[in-house]
């Protein structure tokens, strides 16, 4: 097993595919229904169910914790073959490519045993419970606290912008747990069971009829001690592990993401050609134009996230360089929308009553901020670019080196 | 440029590099502006001497890499020439020499172009008309010593310089293309102008024009994937060579946001300039991702080369011109002046961006592409 180079790897998992994942034309389009959420988080566990009984789940992962302590290129091997079938999408982001990579990097042992081994098996989910309703690019300045009671943690506040945490398991919770001191130095991350006693989940409806996010509420939520990831008081070096993986997914980076693409609705991944000639215009030069300003946007993306990639492993970029194709990323989904609004004209605004037709891209284009807004917004990684890769002098905060209790929270 | 370049690769490009900085700074390039050629016959063939003619050449043909992967070292040298303006026919005489390699023979005039005696380019535009080599106006017409050519090329680089010119046109049986001596009788070159200060134009009429059997590059007819891998070695080359010149115009426009104060603070601690600056910087790196994978995919001779060097003509053509532009508002009105050097590498990726296809062609050409392979599997 050790010994097959990445060739034998991939035709094997060519094979193994072929026989046992089923095809993607075949998956049921009511499970991308927004109102069919459940049971498509069903059905990605019993898909990542499948991968893992034939020995291709968490391919890149240590073998220690369930995976298979492969290089990213067989993973990357494996995702070229499973184009045709029906892959677990979902659980990719946040659960393996974030949360599981962050808990590898910066938890214990028992953690790592436990949550990557369940999240590999398909038994398990995660979800991140960083923002706050208060803000979300300050996000060291959460306000939802933990307090020491004997062994145990109490916890108190409300998280926002969790995606799918009613069928999660498990979520990394950022709070505060020493207000004496500044802002950075007083968080601790827990590991949170999603289903303890105190925890409210009230589901977000957003514009285009999406209610994968949530807003949680923790109401005297009993943690264990081992409940703590990285150490007290330490969680912003947990947070930073995990917003590097985050810009690293976002930017389609990761090496533990498993199949291609992140579950996009049918609607996005629907070829520009196939919009250009349901609306009679595939053979405007002007159209194909932008079918073509398409696709070489999303290959200079592809060769920007192997450049960044190869510059972070061989250390010839620092890590902040992730938020590069963090930033590429939003603004291919960006000029996407856009180019499937001019390309649909009209038809994507109305029509005839019961055939929507076009329509689908104006209600994608609704959502046309959400690539730029999650996993931390684009002016964020603005200031990331600007100030960490080219050492540009960072940004005026009041809240610098202040005892976080005294750093106003309001107008008041 | 890529990172894991090979010690040999280093050097090379460090070679390259000093003898640039050494022998055509920018104040040489302002010099060269003004003379009739843009460049220095002795100062190229020194420069063939330092592998810039060798490295598309096989080795038992007089050529020599310097890694295993010629192209890429070749575009080493390109987008050393970027960061400086550099004069030099590099694209037209490489591009010249790819082709003649692929198509055997001509052992004579490779190593006229491989020493740097002599200068070759590809008349493949015509007047009128945009980025189509593969449907050229130019005729062959067969006589009993060989071909008589008719028609005119123009946009030909260094046409006025050149000592060969590899014309592509329609025969009889198709696509074809010739090697024609700059003194052939009815062959004649008219200057044009040119945005670029150091970077020549010329129209070449060819006004019956008899060419012998010898002077056939590749087969009669059957010149179209040569002609396709002509438009590829181009086209990526001046892609590296305008990542070049961003890369370098990039450094020192954030030289000068740390350097230049405005109400008591240097222009790089402003926001709204930062993440101009962000947005260039990514866009920038981009640019070079983009460039690598092109030219590993046309070294290779990969199956996707065609899409990939198409996507990095229009993507570094595009976001080059934008990213310049911005850097001139960065610099604020010394950014239009003659004296400042802004405006050099503004010419030259303006010019990057208008040849050898435009980014508009590209896109198009990308659909072509893109449709049909897509539409049979619908």
């Amino acid at each position: 097993m050790s010994t097959e180079t990445v060739e034998e790897f991939r035709l094997r998992a060519r094979a193994w595919l072929a026989e046992q994942m089923p095809r993607l034309e075949d998956r049921d389009p009511g499970l991308d229904d927004p109102e069919n959420d459940r049971a498509s988080w069903e059905r990605t566990k019993q898909l990542q169910r499948i991968l893992w009984n034939g020995g291709f789940a968490g391919i890149a992962f240590p073998r220690a914790y369930g995976g298979l302590g492969l290089t990213p290129e067989y993973q990357r091997a494996f995702n070229a073959e499973s184009g045709p079938y029906e892959m677990p999408l979902r659980i990719n982001i946040p659960t393996l490519s974030i949360c599981a990579a962050t808990i590898l990097d910066m938890g214990s042992e028992q953690q790592k045993r436990d949550r990557i081994g369940a999240a590999l098996r398909g038994d398990e989910l995660m979800v991140q419970f960083l923002s706050e309703p208060k803000g979300g690019s300050d996000l060291a300045g959460v306000v939802t606290r933990a307090e020491r009671d004997g062994d145990v943690w109490v916890l108190n506040g409300a998280k926002i912008w969790s995606s799918g945490a009613y069928a999660a398991d498990y979520g990394l919770c950022l709070v505060r747990t020493d207000w004496s001191v500044r802002k950075h130095a007083g968080l601790t991350m827990f590991l949170v069971p999603v289903r303890a006693e105190g925890v409210t989940i009230r589901r977000i409806r957003q514009v285009n009829g999406s209610t994968e996010f949530c807003e949680e509420f923790f109401d005297d939520v009993i943690l264990p001690a081992d409940a703590v990831v990285g150490e007290v008081n330490g969680g912003w070096a947990v947070a930073s592990r995990q917003l590097y993986w985050e810009r690293t997914s976002m930017g389609g980076g990761s090496p533990y993401v498993s199949g291609q693409g992140r579950g996009a609705p049918a609607a996005a991944g629907r070829a520009l050609w196939d919009l250009a000639r349901s609306v009679g215009r595939l053979e405007d030069p002007k159209v194909r134009e932008l079918i073509g300003e398409s696709r070489a946007n999303h290959l200079v993306q592809g060769a920007l996230v192997r450049r960044v990639t190869a510059g972070l492993v061989g250390g010839h970029l620092p890590g902040p360089s992730a938020s590069m194709t963090r930033l590429f990323h939003a603004e291919t989904d960006w000029r996407d929308s856009d180019i499937r609004l001019e390309i649909a004209g009209s038809a994507a605004v109305t029509g005839p009553v019961g055939q929507h037709g076009a329509g689908e891209v104006s209600e994608l284009s609704l959502n046309r901020q959400a690539g730029s807004l999650g996993g931390g917004s684009t002016e964020m990684a603005r200031n990331v670019i600007s100030e960490r890769l080219l050492g540009m002098p960072r940004e005026y905060a009041a809240d610098r080196d202040v005892p976080f209790k005294d750093v106003k929270q309001g107008r008041t | 440029m890529d990172f894991d370049l090979t010690p040999d690769q280093k050097l090379f490009r460090a070679t390259t590099k000093k003898f640039l900085d050494t022998e055509v700074p920018l104040a040489t390039v302002r010099e060269w502006a003004d003379g009739p050629d843009g460049f220095a016959r002795d100062w190229w063939a020194r420069g063939a001497e330092l592998g810039w003619t060798t490295l598309l050449v096989p080795e038992d043909r007089g050529g020599g890499s310097v890694s295993d992967a010629g192209l890429l070292d070749l575009l080493i040298v390109a987008e050393e020439m970027g960061r400086l303006v550099s004069p030099g026919p590099l694209l037209p005489v490489n591009t010249v020499l790819a082709a003649l390699v692929d198509a055997g023979g001509h052992a004579e005039e490779i190593e006229s172009l491989v020493c740097g005696r002599a200068v070759g380019t590809w008349a493949v535009y015509e007047p009128g008309r945009g980025w189509s080599p593969e449907s050229p106006g130019v005729t062959a017409t067969p006589t009993d010593e060989g071909w008589t050519l008719s028609g005119v090329k123009d946009r030909v680089e260094a046409a006025d310089q050149a000592d060969l010119f590899l014309v592509t046109v329609r025969a009889p049986e198709g696509l074809t293309q010739f090697l024609v001596p700059r003194g052939a009788p009815g062959l004649r070159v008219e200057p044009l102008w040119s945005l670029d200060l150091v970077r020549r134009f010329g129209e070449v009429h060819f006004d019956g024009v008899a060419v012998p059997a010898p002077a056939l590059v590749g087969r009669l007819g059957a010149a179209a994937p040569l002609v396709e891998r002509q438009r590829q070695i181009a086209s990526v080359l001046q892609s590296a060579e305008t990542a070049g010149a961003v890369d370098r115009v990039f450094e020192f426009t954030v030289a000068w946001a740390f350097d230049r104060y405005s109400f008591g603070r240097p222009l790089a601690s402003y926001q709204a300039l930062k993440h101009r600056f962000a947005d260039s910087k990514t866009w920038l790196e981009a640019c070079h991702g983009i460039v690598s994978a092109a030219g590993r995919a046309v070294q290779d001779r990969a199956p996707d080369a065609a899409e990939l060097v198409a996507a990095a003509a229009c993507y570094v053509g595009s976001r080059a011109t934008e990213i310049i532009q911005d850097c001139v508002q960065m610099h604020g009105g010394i950014g239009v002046t003659w004296e400042h050097d802004l405006h050099l590498y503004l010419r030259r990726v303006t010019v990057n961006r208008a040849l050898y296809g435009t980014p508009e062609e590209h896109r198009r050409a990308l659909a072509d592409l893109v449709i049909p392979s897509e539409g049979v599997s619908a």
